[in-house]
């Protein structure tokens, strides 16, 4: 049945329904303050239900309060429909093939212009529409998974994902490209990078930060710039493509495991953390920062480990924090703690009696630093040594999400005190790294003469 | 044998042909004729003490290279409704400009880049915004809905305006007549450009995010002197609230204009409401104009279908260069290309506006569409040739011109070549068709340039980012309640007082009727005296003297209230107003010391009169009470003046005399 009312509820859609006035219906409608003239519109289900959404002549969308109505007609009805435009997207010998794998995120999308509505633009015909370079890129298939907010992914999509990606490898594909949401970006790049190892090609995460449908949006250069590492880069690792700096200048690629969203609006959001990323991307080509990477190669061998024991916890620690929260966690059942201590890796002596139970219950603790930058040092300080005696492993550098993931893939596949420790603290790429160099902490603080006269002179 | 040809004939011919007058010598019959129409935008900031969708301060601006950072942005179209690119959007995107922002700490944060969302619209702003729509008896809305206005040019980083409608319908009252107002909209002002030249413009971003509101009406003015008119209402309706900015760039019109069969054009970015005749008045006959051009290539080639320019790329080489550009041009290694338009002879020097020709029309568009900066072109038709008979004898072959086709030769970055050949040609293929839709750029002499197509209506879209405001009945009753009083009704109240007419301007531009009241309700002088008071003798101060910052009006109610309190007569005050707005924290009491003011009555003041009399009598050149009355006054009425009414001084000198 259609539903003429799209979105009104309670009073607004008994108006409505008293006038006989219907969404889409053109209404005129005489108030109290006056006449209006407009297009009803479908209205926002968490709106109130006081008032009726038209869209008037100029363009421009207003709301009339009902409690105002003294009568109101409807004297005409149009109702919209929407397509994307597709455009077939042209095949050229001879560049590589990519495949853009859709989780739900809008990467390319087109704004319905009468209700505001985002229609996502994801065929390879839609997204040639929207960003017509990337045929000069690479020859582009495309499949939606899921349909998924990015806070929605978890570790069963990160399964999907990473035995799908392995079939792709082994039909013959050039580059991966992962549309996503930005928020937990990052989960999903460590999550695959444990999952899918000795990829033979690059497999690039992106999203973008500004949805497509501004003018000013990130989407379409990041999908350049992913696309471009995809089909043309070398270096065949689980990356997370996005913007270097908030400027439309190049991307950065960013090391799966050692990357985090730090702003959350900037579009340069993501930054690799404790160590420089391993390169940058333009419409020109892959510069890479780091020397060492895993270069592409030409045959499909790709070793795929979809596991993950989902009884994993997080615990951000902070003054105070009572035992009880370790206890609900091992009541719960949970197999594995990861900590984001203070410092280097510290937490309060009330925590002592619940983690020294959690040990003694077979329950795995990892310790990480919410500063996120350094490594946890548990030898300095007595409190470090005592927490180590009572079981809880240090995890070096670490990101706190990271080791997350990271624990809940090793548990997926073993739980084994020793066996845990040892995949834990060997890395699979670069989630731990033997040493920190000087250029791998850089918040600098504005103020300061030389720190400003920088940013004046190189863009942000 | 060829035809002489002479272009400044032409030009002159055809501004003939069309019938163009001066503005001064056009009468209303001339605007019936070509059918003048037209409508306005009248944008105003308002006085808050923050932006409209963050934090910032408002009103504080810096120079040019003032600034902390600067980042870069490309503005890409995204798809309307129906598939396809906005005309302006794909204009601008064939610019492929680099939009430059300069931020400075102070002015602007991260919601001004787009790296923040909007927090939520400034109460104030909205509050000032809702009076001055209640004032222009709109119809206000029931629920605010921020909307977003795409804009590709790069004047706002997010490539859209925020954007709402409070009230549609109103109308102002003008000498003659009603105008009807379509709508008022809240929004947020956009950059200030630094410059624009090749493919990299320059923004500063200090007044982004301002709040502002635009009142637009229905084109109901059929002459330049209506819309004046038009626009000064708006702009002392909205000063009247007396919570809006004043000065430079705080009140801006966009003047939308078209004659009968043309098209609407908007010139953008007016400053002054007095250039708006003017520039009217040009602009409809510039559309005049390209109707009789669109007519005469009609007649000769037909509706344009099958009209196709031929070019060719040339060789510096083949001139004698002595053109200056020219040089400059091959030098940069830029590439020379000749365009042959058959059949264009007459039109590329056909008259549009005063000093201008067809030519420029594609010499506009190369420099905004094609991003060549001027000059980027010579032709055949210029008042003072640059292409010699030579240089045409080498050209016209090459291009296989006919004696009836006009050739144009430009140069430019390789890359920008072939969006230029098209520029010119879809120009040219316009004039056969129609007035191209367009916003324009104003000069002070009254004329305009391209600056860009005039985007379509499919650019509106909710904004995603903000819930919509509720306006409840209550709360538009209180502000109902607490408005000031209606321009209209000013000009009656001004009448009624019989204060001069030449000072109403100045009174309601400067929205001082609140003074007058103020002064003579409480201090009870006459509102005739206090209107003349501001209407001249302050206005002729103003005009010549730098304000101090100290000055208010306030100090002027001050002045008054020190008059009445001291029990001087009125006139005191035209002598202490030059020290006063010059010394504003001097005492009052001082200012009458230095004017070496003293206390006298009127018996002291009469008493040296008869000895003056006598005087008089000896040193007199002529006769007559009249003279002698006058002499007398001279001597004394800088003593007299606020001490006692000189006109009672006057009376007593004659009794004396006589």
């Amino acid at each position: 049945m259609e539903d003429f009312f799209q979105g009104y509820k309670g009073r607004s859609l008994e108006t409505l329904k008293k006038y006989n006035v219907r969404v889409w219906g053109q209404a005129e409608i005489n108030t109290t303050r006056g006449q209006f003239r407009g297009t009803v519109l479908p209205r926002s289900e968490n709106d109130d239900d006081t008032h009726i959404v038209l869209k008037i002549i100029t363009g421009y969308n207003i709301g009339i309060d009902i409690f105002t109505v003294i009568t109101m007609k409807e004297v005409g009805y149009q109702k919209a429909n929407y397509k994307i435009p597709e455009k077939e997207f042209p095949y050229h010998e001879g560049l590589p093939k990519v495949k853009l794998i859709g989780t739900g995120g809008t990467i390319a999308s087109r704004l319905d212009y009468r209700t505001g509505a985002v229609i996502p633009a994801f065929s390879p015909g839609e997204l040639y529409g929207a960003v017509p370079e990337l045929a000069d890129i690479c020859n582009l298939t495309t499949e939606k998974i899921f349909a998924v907010f990015s806070e929605n992914m978890g570790p069963e999509n990160y399964k999907v994902l990473a035995v799908k990606i392995g079939k792709e490898i082994e039909n013959g594909i050039d580059g991966i490209v992962i549309g996503h949401g930005t928020d937990t970006l990052h989960h999903t790049s460590a999550a695959l990078t444990f999952m899918i190892q000795n990829s033979p090609v690059p497999i690039v995460l992106v999203g973008s930060q500004r949805s497509s449908d501004r003018p000013s949006s990130d989407a379409a250069l990041n999908l350049i710039h992913a696309t471009y590492a995809a089909g043309h880069g070398d270096i065949a690792e689980v990356m997370i493509c996005m913007f270097g700096p908030t400027s439309d200048e190049y991307g950065f690629l960013h090391r799966g495991t050692r990357v985090r969203k730090m702003h959350s609006s900037y579009r340069s959001t993501f930054r690799t953390i404790g160590d420089t990323p391993l390169a940058t991307v333009t419409r020109k080509g892959v510069v890479p920062i780091k020397q060492e990477y895993n270069h592409r190669r030409k045959d499909r061998k790709v070793d795929i480990f979809p596991y993950f024991e989902e009884k994993v916890s997080i615990v951000y620690y902070y003054p105070n924090m009572q035992p009880d929260i370790i206890d609900s966690l091992v009541d719960n059942g949970y197999k594995g703690i990861v900590i984001a201590g203070t410092g280097l890796g510290h937490v309060n002596k009330p925590l002592y009696p619940a983690i020294e139970r959690a040990y003694k219950k077979g329950v795995h603790i990892f310790m990480t630093v919410q500063t996120l930058w350094g490594y946890v040092h548990m030898f300095v300080y007595d409190t470090g040594r005592d927490l180590m005696a009572k079981g809880i492993i240090p995890a070096e550098n670490m990101l706190p999400e990271v080791a997350y993931i990271k624990l809940g893939w090793v548990l997926g596949q073993t739980d084994d005190p020793e066996e845990v420790r040892r995949l834990m603290l060997t890395p699979v790429n670069d989630e731990t790294t033997p040493r920190e160099p000087y250029n791998g902490y850089l918040i600098y603080q504005g103020g300061v003469k030389e720190v400003d006269d920088f940013v004046r002179r190189v863009h942000k | 044998m060829k035809r002489k040809f002479d272009p400044l004939q032409n030009y002159k011919r055809t501004m003939k042909a069309i019938g163009y007058v001066p503005r001064k010598q056009a009468t209303e019959a001339d605007y019936k004729r070509i059918g003048f129409m037209s409508g306005l935008e009248v944008h105003q900031q308002l006085k808050t003490k923050e932006k409209l969708f963050c934090r910032c301060p408002a009103g504080i601006y810096h120079q040019h290279d003032d600034y902390n950072a600067e980042i870069i942005r490309h503005m890409r179209p995204t798809l309307s409704e129906l598939g396809e690119y906005d005309g302006t959007a794909l204009m601008e995107f064939k610019t492929r400009k680099e939009i430059q922002y300069r931020i400075n700490n102070k002015t602007a944060c991260t919601y001004e880049v787009d790296d923040t969302p909007p927090f939520r619209i400034d109460p104030e702003a909205l509050e000032i915004a809702l009076e001055i729509s209640i004032l222009s008896k709109l119809n206000i809305v029931g629920e605010v809905h921020i909307t977003r206005k795409q804009y590709l040019d790069g004047s706002i980083p997010t490539g859209f305006q925020r954007t709402a409608i409070l009230g549609v319908d109103g109308e102002i009252q003008l000498k003659n007549k009603p105008v009807r107002l379509l709508q008022l909209s809240i929004e947020e002002d956009s950059c200030r450009e630094i410059s624009d030249i090749g493919h990299v413009r320059i923004y500063k971003t200090d007044r982004l995010g301002m709040p502002l509101i635009e009142t637009v009406t229905y084109a109901d003015m059929f002459t330049p002197d209506e819309l004046a008119e038009a626009a000064q209402y708006i702009r002392f309706l909205n000063r009247s609230s007396g919570k809006v900015r004043t000065g430079i760039g705080s009140g801006r019109e966009d003047v939308n204009v078209s004659c009968r069969g043309g098209q609407r054009v908007e010139i953008k970015g007016v400053a002054h409401n007095k250039w708006i005749p003017e520039l009217s008045h040009n602009e409809a006959f510039r559309q005049w104009a390209l109707l009789h051009i669109r007519k005469i290539l009609n007649d000769k080639i037909g509706d344009g279908k099958t009209w196709k320019p031929e070019q060719i790329q040339l060789d510096y080489d083949v001139f004698s260069i002595t053109f200056e550009p020219l040089k400059l041009a091959r030098d940069k290694g830029y590439k020379l290309v000749a365009i042959n338009l058959p059949g264009f002879r007459g039109i590329l020097s056909h008259f549009t506006q005063p000093g201008k020709t067809f030519a420029d029309e594609l010499s506009d568009r190369l420099k905004v569409i094609a991003c060549i900066e001027k000059p980027n072109m010579i032709h055949t038709e210029q008042f003072k040739s640059i292409l010699t008979r030579a240089d045409l004898d080498i050209i016209a072959p090459l291009l296989h011109a006919q004696e009836e086709d006009a050739q144009v030769v430009f140069w430019g970055p390789a890359e920008d070549i072939p969006t230029a050949i098209e520029t010119i040609e879809e120009r040219c293929r316009i004039a056969f068709v129609d007035v191209p839709r367009e916003t324009r750029k104003s000069f002070i002499n009254g004329t305009t340039v391209f600056e860009r197509v005039l985007p379509g209506p499919d650019r509106m879209y909710p904004d995603t980012d903000s819930a919509p405001i509720p306006l409840r009945d209550d709360y538009i009753n209180k502000l109902r309640n607490n408005l000031p009083i209606d321009v209209s009704e000013r000009f009656h109240q001004l009448k009624k007082w019989e204060v001069p007419e030449d000072t109403y301007h100045y009174i309601l531009k400067k929205n001082l009727v609140p003074y007058i009241e103020k002064i003579t309700g409480e201090l009870g002088f006459s509102p005739r005296f206090v209107g003349t008071f501001f209407g001249h003798t302050l206005k002729n101060i103003e005009g010549k003297m730098k304000p101090h910052p100290d000055f208010s009006y306030d100090k002027i109610y001050g002045l008054f209230k020190f008059i009445r309190k001291k029990k001087l007569v009125e006139d005191i005050s035209r002598i202490m107003l030059p020290m006063v707005y010059e010394y504003p924290s001097m005492e009052f009491e001082s200012v009458l010391t230095v004017l070496k003011f003293k206390k006298r009555s009127m018996d002291d003041l009469l008493a040296p009169i008869e000895f003056l009399h006598e005087k008089f009598k000896e040193i007199k050149i002529s006769d007559g009470d009249e003279v002698t009355i006058n002499w007398l006054m001279g001597q004394v009425h800088k003593q007299a003046a606020g001490n006692v009414s000189l006109a009672e001084l006057r009376q007593n000198i004659e009794k004396i005399i006589k």
